[in-house]
């Protein structure tokens, strides 16, 4: 038995509409996976078919060695799931719900308690205990959705866009949870918010209309785009000859592009090769020949902006 | 499993009395059978110590007042998208199917025996056979979880209550007009005979008849019995579809 969650060449139709097409992955305790694309592209049917709410026109989900088609009730019993908008019984209150999911989950006894207080604790709802779930805001009711996935501390979790709709500090405070559950368990995490992949993420799977765009880190994904790491230099206009010839003999350089930008400024934009880092061989070749520039920066891609670059 | 069922059934019932639903269903309920009898069934005039004035309009208000409790069993969960959140517990579609079921019938079996006070009156005013009363309330139960079966498996089709209501109120008509001899005779002559017979067989109102005569035919028993399994398969089926779609 191995503690991981396997998703092999998953796909999905809904008439013809092909909502995912050939996604796999594989996340190991300790790790989170960060599933990122457009909404629509396929990030909620995935989540579904790993979890044996839908079942998949082809391909797997393996849990811990368990196929969830096989035999879902065991596989079911490992996976701390909360689906998209933290569905809840409204009439319920929060603690009757916590009851409810704890008998299912087949908790009796002093264990019981124990297993809800815990996780009442970790979600931060004591003082919505006794209120009716229809009542709470949007941001409680998935914090109430979050204890009720890990209540039964699931070897595998998987949470659709846990922080939607939480304020700065619940979704710090959120991302910390997540993080410390991490030690413990195989985490997939799906989000639109991009500095989330940052803040918490081992692994990034980037998603576009059902096809996996880019399975690598949050560095990788930045290395997507070709600006990344490229440098920006502003210099008078008579200077731009001569500076491209300077910059020309760096290796790194792949190509030169300027831009007028006022009489006395042109913008250099410099792009490196494979995204490598010039600046400094720039910045030593300037101070050498101690050429007059009036700014000099790297560019820094934000994960926005290379979210956008790969599925638009 | 029978945990799941029970644990299930108990969320079911408690979710049944925490909103008005149960008492609203409940006091009409109460409210229309005594309507109907006094009324309609001139349960006084008659001069006769039976329930039979009471028990003869449970057929047509339950064709009514059941579908509007199974309308909302399946097609809520689909709309609140709490189903997601049931269908992905350690729990079979079986054990969701028979645990909701289950307390919905639960709560029409308070229904009834809130209608106790009829009993009370008949028994004050004359001596009625009480065996009849019994297999009446008996016949008028398992009727009502034929219609319930019906419903509930209706309601898993859409995540829309109102045509859960209606498509299950007009299944559940349908199964008592096939008794009703203006039916029947109606279409005796188009249809050989053989499928006139099990049309006629398939009615609920004959069967539920013989329950108000005093009579607890197995064939009675059997024909709810097999009516309420085949429905709840149905609905298994239909949420299992649902799940491939």
């Amino acid at each position: 038995m191995t503690d991981q969650i396997v998703l092999a060449n998953l796909h999905k139709s809904f008439g013809d509409l092909k909502a995912v097409n050939n996604v796999s992955l594989n996340v190991k305790v300790g790790q989170i996976l960060g599933f990122i694309g457009p909404n629509g592209s396929g990030k909620s049917t995935t989540m579904k078919m790993a979890t044996g709410y839908l079942q998949p026109d082809f391909g797997s989900s393996n849990i811990c060695g368990i196929d969830i088609e096989k035999n879902p009730k065991e596989a079911k019993k490992l996976i701390g799931y909360l689906p998209e908008g933290a569905p809840a019984y409204g009439e319920m209150t929060t603690i009757g719900f916590l009851n409810f999911i704890a008998d299912i989950r087949g908790y009796f006894g002093k264990q019981r308690s124990l297993q809800i207080d815990k996780a009442v604790e970790r979600a931060r709802i004591k003082h919505v205990l006794h209120q009716q779930i229809d009542t709470l805001s949007k941001g409680y009711k998935r914090r109430v959705g979050l204890s009720q996935a890990i209540l039964h501390d699931p070897k595998i979790l998987i949470l659709d866009e846990p922080t939607d709709g939480l304020d700065p500090n619940q979704k710090h405070h959120v991302r910390e949870l997540i993080t410390e559950i991490s030690r413990t368990t195989a985490i997939i995490v799906s989000t639109h918010i991009l500095e989330e992949v940052d803040a918490v993420c081992s692994g990034v799977l980037l998603i576009n209309k059902g096809n996996i765009v880019l399975d690598g880190s949050a560095s990788e994904l930045r290395s997507k785009v070709e600006s990344h790491n490229s440098v920006l230099i502003k210099v008078n206009p008579n200077d731009v000859e001569n500076l491209k010839r300077l910059l020309l003999t760096i290796s790194g350089v792949s190509k030169i592009e300027t831009v007028n930008e006022t009489e006395n400024n042109i913008n250099v934009h410099i792009y490196p090769k494979e995204n490598r880092i010039i600046l400094t061989e720039i910045a030593k070749i300037i101070a050498d020949n101690k050429f007059p520039i009036n700014d000099i920066h790297q560019n820094h891609i934000a994960l926005d902006e290379a979210f956008r670059k790969l599925t638009v | 499993m029978l945990g799941n069922i029970y644990i299930i059934l108990k969320r079911e019932t408690k979710g049944y009395f925490s909103t008005p639903l149960a008492y609203i269903f409940i006091s009409i309920f109460c409210g229309l059978t005594a309507a109907f009898t006094f009324y309609l069934g001139a349960f006084l005039e008659r001069g006769q110590a039976d329930l039979f004035p009471f028990f003869e309009s449970h057929p047509w208000l339950l064709v009514l007042l059941v579908p509007s409790i199974s309308m909302r069993l399946w097609a809520e969960e689909r709309k609140t998208g709490s189903i997601e959140l049931l269908m992905t517990l350690p729990i079979t579609t079986f054990e969701a199917v028979l645990g909701k079921y289950l307390a919905a019938w639960f709560m029409i079996a308070i229904a009834l025996f809130l209608t106790f006070p009829m009993w009370l009156t008949v028994n004050i005013l004359g001596s009625p056979d009480n065996g009849v009363v019994l297999s009446s309330y008996l016949g008028s139960w398992l009727l009502a979880g034929q219609f319930l079966a019906i419903g509930s498996a209706l309601s898993a089709m859409t995540k829309n209550q109102v045509i859960a209501f209606v498509i299950s109120t007009a299944a559940c008509f349908l199964f008592v007009m096939s008794g009703v001899e203006a039916v029947t005779k109606a279409i005796e002559g188009f249809v050989p005979e053989y499928i006139l017979s099990i049309f006629s067989s398939m009615s609920s109102l004959d069967h539920f008849y013989e329950f108000v005569k005093g009579v607890i035919d197995l064939r009675s028993l059997m024909f709810y019995g097999s009516s309420i399994i085949f429905w709840l398969f149905i609905n298994i089926i239909i949420i299992n579809i649902k799940k491939a779609a």
